[in-house]
């Protein structure tokens, strides 16, 4: 098991937007009737997006009474899955993957390269407040190991020097391109693709 | 090597688009009608015939799967669910399916729906794949506009509606019942069989739950016949799998190759070679993490089936393979997994929560030369009284890679670790401490 803490200083009050609550209402009507619970998940997701990267325990009271469920489930599913973020991350959340296939092709490079631009420690904020990074378990793109995550996107194919130019790029505000960073295409097996061939560049 | 008409993944690169017009180029979509009209039993039965297993992992009959749920619709409806959670460590194949095959495991979500009589299907994506879920919401959105999902779907006369649910990190959620829990918005932690899902499953009602790769195959294997898929590959090891090489490999790479296939042929050909030659392999964990790895000297000849593994003491599992070369310390490797199972365990059973942690902090200072000679055989004791004795697999799932450690690099681990059994003070062993002080201090 993993330990998480919900974060100190916790906001007063929380409230959907008008943009996630109608995001909200469309989730809730996935599911059959009665049955409303099953949505929690995403919409703890929702109020993650819309609180900046986190979810403050006004959330989860909030979103109990939304759903019409008991407090304490909300916050058993929100301490139990590890991506919902139960302290401030900042705008930049970088995930490095440093399980057995990643480790194996450097991802200790990686963390390096985190350790130098972002923060000294994992789960702390950049000095700019914009930017924080967590080592993780498998994010499952092995055969582009090692790689990351920045919010949703994943970066593949790393190496120290690609990562920090990747951390120089989001600290300064932009957004660098996601996906491979060796110029393969996708999961093919870089210059030695023995395999469809006739549809190869079609 | 595997001929490219044979292969159903035409798309595994992305070389095509994914929409509907280029899929139906590729074959699907063409006569969904006609496949639905020859009926449940034939469909069912031309699944058996084709001998396809699960792909998830632990490889269960897929047709026989099927023929579990209720033959009549009592008071419950059905429910098919897709389980797309893929975390184990090596595998990243259904991504590729979510990405550029998408569908394929639609239109397959249509055919087992109606096999199974189900008219609400779930997939269930791992939260970090948002992205490539998003790119399968599309496909889905696009396949409601041309009607080919919704009320008479593609014109079968059967009615569908698929749904995404996005997990958020929980690795034993790809653990059947522990996803049904968490659909149903709950913690993601497994539920006792029996009753078996296909019975009571999501919401109290009768539920089949297969992998990505397994559902996306059906609508090939059913226009091509489940003959020609049994005659891939070997008895009761038949079709084509997706395979991912991952590791010190020259060009890791997911690449769908024939059942049965050689160890070394798909390291050497597809993969591009070990790192620093053939002779520099280590070891290699065939089939996701929770495999126990293979020595060199029996990758020469060992075939990648569910059976010749079995054989070896290992399993096909996820065909995640992960090579491992002489570069790397075989014993850290084997470390960082008992720490990813320690992080995945859900706390339910006390021998997998507890027994997680500390197969973990044993195997960190068996790395790093601090333990006691005796123990390594406590190492041993430890995963023995996980296995078999938890709810789910995870308790296999997280023992079997340290008992393959221990079966293999026993010499290496005693060679290393000779310190006396007798607790000295100098060497402070914690042997008891509490696996959560020892966590992340910001977590």
């Amino acid at each position: 098991m993993s330990l998480r803490r919900p974060a100190k200083d916790q906001p007063e009050s929380f409230e959907f937007n008008a943009s996630s609550l109608e995001a909200a209402n469309v989730i809730v009507a996935k599911y059959p009737e009665g049955k409303q619970q099953s949505a929690v998940m995403a919409l703890l997701y929702i109020a993650q997006k819309q609180n900046n990267n986190w979810i403050p325990l006004a959330a989860m009271k909030y979103i109990a009474k939304f759903l019409d469920m008991p407090y304490i489930k909300v916050y058993e599913v929100a301490t139990f899955y590890t991506m919902y973020n139960l302290a401030p991350v900042g705008k930049y959340f970088v995930q490095v993957c440093t399980t057995t296939p990643c480790m194996i092709r450097g991802a200790n490079k990686l963390v390096e390269a985190c350790k130098e631009k972002i923060s000294e420690n994992e789960c702390e904020l950049s000095n700019d407040k914009s930017c924080s990074w967590m080592e993780v378990e498998c994010l499952g793109a092995c055969v582009n190991a090692p790689m990351m995550q920045i919010n949703d996107d994943y970066y593949e194919d790393l190496d120290k020097q690609k990562t920090l130019d990747i951390l120089d790029k989001i600290l300064n505000g932009e957004t660098p391109k996601p996906g491979s960073y060796r110029g393969r295409v996708n999961n093919e097996p870089e210059n030695n693709r023995k395999t469809l061939m006739d549809v190869k560049n079609a | 090597m595997l001929k490219d008409q044979d292969r159903i993944f035409q798309n595994l690169y992305n070389d095509k688009g994914t929409d509907v017009t280029s899929s139906q180029e590729r074959g699907d979509w063409v006569n969904t009608k006609e496949i639905t009209d020859k009926g449940r039993d034939w469909i069912i039965n031309e699944i058996k015939e084709s001998q396809l297993r699960g792909r998830g992992g632990a490889g269960f009959p897929t047709g026989l799967k099927w023929s579990f749920a209720p033959k009549e619709v009592g008071s419950r409806p059905h429910y098919l669910v897709i389980n797309g959670d893929e975390s184990e460590p090596g595998t990243c194949k259904d991504r590729d399916i979510l990405r550029f095959e998408p569908h394929k495991l639609i239109e397959g979500c249509l055919i087992a729906s109606y096999a199974v009589q189900a008219h609400i299907c779930y997939i269930y994506i791992r939260g970090e794949y948002f992205v490539d879920g998003q790119k399968l919401q599309a496909a889905i959105d696009e396949a409601y506009e041309k009607r080919l999902l919704g009320k008479n779907a593609a014109g079968t006369g059967w009615d569908l509606d698929i749904y995404i649910h996005y997990g958020a990190g929980a690795y034993i959620c790809g653990e059947e019942t522990a996803l049904l829990e968490s659909i149903e918005g709950k913690k993601g932690q497994p539920r006792l069989k029996p009753p078996f899902p296909a019975l009571i499953g999501l919401y109290g009602c009768p539920t089949i739950i297969n992998n990505v790769e397994t559902i996306a195959v059906v609508p090939t294997i059913l226009r091509r016949g489940g003959k020609w898929f049994a005659s891939l590959g070997r008895e009761k090891n038949t079709g084509t799998k997706i395979f991912c090489i991952s590791g010190n490999v020259n060009t890791p790479c997911n690449v769908e190759e024939e059942m049965n296939i050689p160890l070394k042929e798909l390291i050497e050909i597809h993969a591009g070679g070990v790192i620093g030659g053939w002779e520099n392999l280590q070891a290699v964990i065939p089939g996701g993490s929770s495999m126990p790895l293979i020595p060199k000297e029996k990758c020469e000849t060992l075939t990648m089936d569910f059976d010749s593994l079995m054989a070896e003491k290992s399993g096909l599992g996820t065909a995640g393979i992960v090579v491992i070369n002489k570069d790397q310390d075989i014993i850290k490797c084997m470390a960082r997994i008992a720490r990813f199972y320690k992080h995945e365990s859900c706390g339910q059973c006390t021998p997998c929560r507890e027994g997680s942690g500390w197969m973990w902090r044993m195997l960190e200072r068996m790395a790093k030369g601090d333990a006691t000679k005796d123990e390594v055989d406590m190492l041993g004791d430890v995963t023995n009284q996980i296995a078999g004795h938890t709810i789910c697999a995870f308790g296999e799932g997280s023992s079997w890679p340290v008992q393959g450690l221990l079966r293999h690099f026993k010499k290496e681990i005693e060679k290393r670790n000779n310190l006396d059994p007798i607790v000295q003070k100098k060497n402070n062993i914690p042997y008891l401490v509490d696996q959560h002080l020892l966590d992340k201090k910001n977590a």
